[in-house]
C-alpha cells in the first residue's frame, strides 16, 4: 500500500481528487440548503472579479491569507503544527500599530514602514518563539500552547486597548486614527488596469506579502538554515545525529513563523483600518491552516491556494447578498472541508490509486 | 481590599454558578478523556459540542420533545467524532489537522444550516418550555423551602440543578470505574499507551479507538446540549466560545485523570463565575484586570505545560496513527 507512486499523482493527482471532493460536498450543501451552486460559483466569481472594488477586496484578504499560509508553513518545514497565527498576527497588528502610533506625527509611511515591519514581525516573532522554546527545552506540544496563546493574546490584546491605547471619552475600543501621513498606499497604479481598485482596501502590503513569499522560498531551499530546518522536519533524530542544533531549529522556526504572522498585521492596521483594534486577524490566523495545507508548505502553491480563499472570503460576501438564503458562513464551511480532505484525509484515495496503477503495470507486462 | 467574608446570597449564587459553569466544561473534558487515552488526539472537542448545541436546538424547537432534542445533539456530536474517527484510525490522517477542520466545520454548518431553515442569521427561535432542560422544584423543595433561607440555599445549590449538572457529576465516578475496573477501560487505556501490545493479544486497535471515539462524541453532545437546552434556551452563533479548548485545558491541567478533570473543570468554572467579583478587587496594591482572570485557564495550563507545577505527560501513542505490523 505504501508503493512508490510517480511524483505527479502525489503531488498533483492525489491534491487535486481531494480538492474536488471537498468541493463536491460544498456543493452537495448548498444543493441541500435549496440553491443551485453553479449559480453560486457564478456569484462567488463575479463578487471576487467582476469589478475592480471586488478585486481589491480579494487582494485585500488574499494578503492576510498569503502571510498566514507562509507562517504555518514555514513551522511544517519544521514537524511543528503553529495554530498560533491567530494570536501572532494580533500582536503583529500591535507592533505595527504602535510603530505609527509613535511616529505618525514625524515621518511619512515609507520612513515608518521599517519600523512597522520590524515591530510587527518581532512581536509576532516572540509570541511564536515562546511555545518553540517550551517545546524544545520542556517538551510542551507545540498545538497546544500555541491554542493556550491564542487566547492569551486576545485577553491581554483586550487589556492592552481598553487600559493603554482607548481614547479617553471615546466609547470605541480602538486607539487614536493614525495621521494620514502613516497611512500605507492604496494599490493607485493598478488603477489603470483596474479601475475602482483603489475604494478597495487593498493597499501595498500585497507587494510585501509576494516578498515575503520569495523570502521564504529562499529560506526554505536556498540556505544552510533552511536544509537545517528541513533535515529536522524529515527526521528530528537524523538532525540530532548530523550534528544540527535541533533547539536552534525549533525556535527560530518558530520565531520567523510567527514573524510572517506578525507581518500581517501591517493589512489591516496600516493599510486599511489605519489603527489598533479590536480582533485584528479576523480568524485569518485559521484560515492560514488551510491554505498551508493547500499549497502543500510551498511559497508559490500558497499564492494561489491563498488567492482561493481571498476569492471565497470577498466572492462569499456577494454570495450571501444575492441567495439570502446562504450566509457568509458557507466560506467556514469549505474552509473545514478544504482542511478534512486535503489535510485530514489526504491519503483517501492513495489505495485505490495505488492499485489502478499496479493494475495498469501489469496489463503493460 | 475587599469584603472577604461573603454573605449566603454571594456564596449561593457563586456555588450555583461554578457548578453550572463546569458542567459543559466536564462533559467535554471527560469526552476527551475517552478520546485522548485511547491515543486519539482531540481539539474538535470545541466543533461537537457546538454542533450538538445547534442541533439539540434546532430538533427541541422543531419537535417541542426536550428527550428528542437531547438524543439529536449526541447524533450530531457522535456523526463528527466518527469523521474525525474515519480520518484519523481508518485514513490515518493527522489527528490535529482533523481536529481542525471539525471545529471549522461544525461552526460554518451550524451558522448555515441555521440560517437556512430559520432566517435569523444563525440564530434559533426561542425553544418551547417542554424542550428546556433546566432544572426546577424537586421532590426536596417542599421541605427545604420549609427550612428558613438555609434550607432554600441548599436547593438552590443541589436540588435545583438541570438534569445535565447531575449527570456531568456522575459521569466522573462513571469514567473512573469504566477506565480503571473494567476490560474495556485497560485495553482503552493500553492502546494509548502501546497499541502494538494490545494488537499482539489479539484485540482490534481500530475498533478500541472508534468506540473511545463514539464515547468523545456522546459526551460532547451533552455538553452542547447543556449549553443550548439548559444554560440558554436556543442557539446562538458560537455559543460554545471556546469551551472546547477550556476543556482541553482541563485534561491537560488534571493530567488525563477523570477526578481530577473534574476539579480542574470546577475551578475554571470558579474563576469564570467570580470574574465580575473580582473586577475592580485590588492585591497589594495592584488592581486584577478581568482579563487576567479570563486568561487564568490557558495560562495556568501554559505553566503547567513548561512542566513549573509538576509534569504533565500525554498518553504515550496520542497523535500516531496505527499501523498493524505485517
Amino acid at each position: 500500500m505504501n508503493k512508490d507512486l510517480p511524483g505527479w499523482v502525489d503531488f498533483g493527482l492525489l491534491p487535486l481528487l481531494n480538492l474536488l471532493t471537498a468541493f463536491l460536498v460544498a456543493g452537495i450543501v448548498v444543493l441541500a440548503i435549496g440553491e443551485n451552486p453553479l449559480e453560486a460559483v457564478r456569484h462567488i466569481l463575479y463578487g471576487a472579479f467582476g469589478y475592480g472594488n471586488g478585486v481589491g477586496y480579494t487582494l485585500f484578504y488574499t494578503t492576510n491569507f498569503i502571510f498566514t499560509g507562509l507562517a504555518v508553513a514555514v513551522a511544517f518545514h519544521a514537524s511543528q503544527f503553529n495554530i498560533g497565527g491567530e494570536g501572532q498576527a494580533y500582536l503583529g497588528g500591535l507592533g505595527v500599530g504602535l510603530a505609527c502610533l509613535m511616529l505618525d506625527q514625524y515621518l511619512p509611511w515609507w520612513g515608518i514602514l521599517p519600523v512597522a515591519i520590524l515591530l510587527g514581525a518581532s512581536f509576532g516573532a516572540i509570541w511564536g518563539a515562546i511555545p518553540g522554546i517550551l517545546y524544545a527545552k520542556r517538551g510542551a506540544h507545540v498545538v497546544i500552547t500555541t491554542i493556550m496563546f491564542n487566547f492569551i493574546s486576545f485577553s491581554l490584546m483586550n487589556y492592552l486597548i481598553n487600559e493603554y491605547l482607548k481614547m479617553p471619552g471615546n466609547a470605541s475600543v480602538q486607539s487614536r486614527t493614525f495621521e494620514q501621513s502613516a497611512w500605507m498606499p492604496k494599490l493607485t497604479w493598478l488603477e489603470g488596469v483596474m479601475p475602482g481598485i483603489s475604494t478597495s482596501p487593498a493597499n501595498l502590503s500585497f507587494v510585501i506579502a509576494l516578498i515575503a513569499c520569495v523570502f521564504v522560498y529562499i529560506l526554505i531551499w536556498r540556505t544552510k538554515f533552511g536544509y537545517e530546518v528541513r533535515v529536522y522536519g524529515a527526521s528530528p533524530s537524523a538532525a540530532r545525529y548530523a550534528g544540527i542544533s535541533t533547539t536552534r531549529v525549533v525556535v527560530l522556526a518558530m520565531a520567523i513563523s510567527g514573524g510572517l504572522a506578525g507581518l500581517m498585521g501591517l493589512n489591516p492596521v496600516m493599510g486599511d483600518q489605519t489603527r489598533i483594534f479590536l480582533d485584528i486577524p479576523q480568524q485569518a490566523g485559521f484560515v492560514g491552516i488551510a491554505v498551508a495545507l493547500m499549497g502543500r508548505s510551498h511559497p508559490l502553491w500558497i499564492v494561489f491556494a491563498a488567492l482561493l480563499f481571498g476569492t471565497l472570503y470577498q466572492g462569499g460576501a456577494e454570495l450571501a447578498f444575492e441567495m439570502p438564503s446562504i450566509t457568509r458562513d458557507m466560506v467556514v464551511v469549505i474552509q473545514g472541508l478544504v482542511i478534512l480532505f486535503a489535510g485530514a484525509m489526504e491519503y483517501m484515495f492513495r489505495p485505490w490509486v495505488a492499485r489502478a496503477f499496479s493494475m495498469r503495470e501489469q496489463e503493460n507486462g | 481590599m475587599g469584603d472577604f467574608i461573603p454573605d449566603l446570597s454571594t456564596v449561593v449564587a457563586l456555588t450555583d454558578g461554578t457548578l453550572r459553569g463546569a458542567t459543559p466544561l466536564l462533559l467535554a473534558c471527560l469526552a476527551g478523556l475517552y478520546s485522548e487515552r485511547s491515543g486519539v488526539f482531540d481539539i474538535g472537542l470545541e466543533g461537537k459540542i457546538l454542533i450538538a448545541a445547534f442541533a439539540g436546538a434546532t430538533v427541541g424547537i422543531l419537535t417541542g420533545s426536550a428527550l428528542i432534542a437531547v438524543l439529536a445533539a449526541i447524533a450530531a456530536s457522535t456523526l463528527f467524532a466518527l469523521i474525525h474517527g474515519v480520518a484519523c484510525i481508518t485514513f490515518r490522517g493527522n489527528q490535529i489537522v482533523s481536529g481542525v477542520a471539525i471545529n471549522f466545520l461544525a461552526l460554518g454548518l451550524a451558522a448555515v444550516a441555521g440560517n437556512a431553515i430559520f432566517s435569523m442569521g444563525g440564530r434559533t427561535p426561542q425553544l418551547p418550555a417542554s424542550a428546556r432542560l433546566n432544572g426546577g422544584d424537586s421532590w426536596f423543595t417542599p421541605m427545604l423551602e420549609g427550612m428558613g433561607r438555609y434550607g432554600q440555599a441548599v436547593e438552590d445549590i443541589a436540588f435545583d440543578q438541570s438534569i445535565f449538572v447531575y449527570i456531568a457529576f456522575a459521569a466522573v465516578p462513571f469514567t473512573w470505574w469504566v477506565l480503571y475496573r473494567t476490560r474495556f477501560g485497560m485495553r482503552l487505556r493500553a492502546v494509548g499507551e502501546n497499541p502494538a501490545a494490545v494488537d499482539t493479544a489479539g484485540i482490534s486497535v481500530t475498533g478500541l479507538r472508534y468506540r473511545a471515539v463514539i464515547c468523545a462524541g456522546v459526551l460532547c453532545g451533552l455538553s452542547g446540549a447543556t449549553l443550548s437546552m439548559a444554560l440558554n434556551s436556543g442557539y446562538i452563533n458560537n455559543m460554545s466560545a471556546g469551551r472546547g479548548f477550556i476543556a482541553l485545558a482541563a485534561l491537560i491541567f488534571a493530567k488525563w485523570r477523570p477526578v481530577q478533570a473534574m476539579f480542574a473543570c470546577l475551578l475554571f468554572a470558579f474563576l469564570n463565575a467570580s470574574e465580575s467579583r473580582l473586577q475592580g478587587t485590588e492585591v497589594l496594591g495592584f488592581e486584577i484586570p478581568v482579563q487576567l482572570v479570563q486568561a487564568m485557564p490557558y495560562l495556568l495550563v501554559v505553566i503547567l505545560l513548561a512542566g513549573f507545577i509538576g509534569q504533565a505527560r500525554a498518553p504515550k501513542a496520542g497523535g500516531v496513527p496505527y499501523v498493524k505490523e505485517r
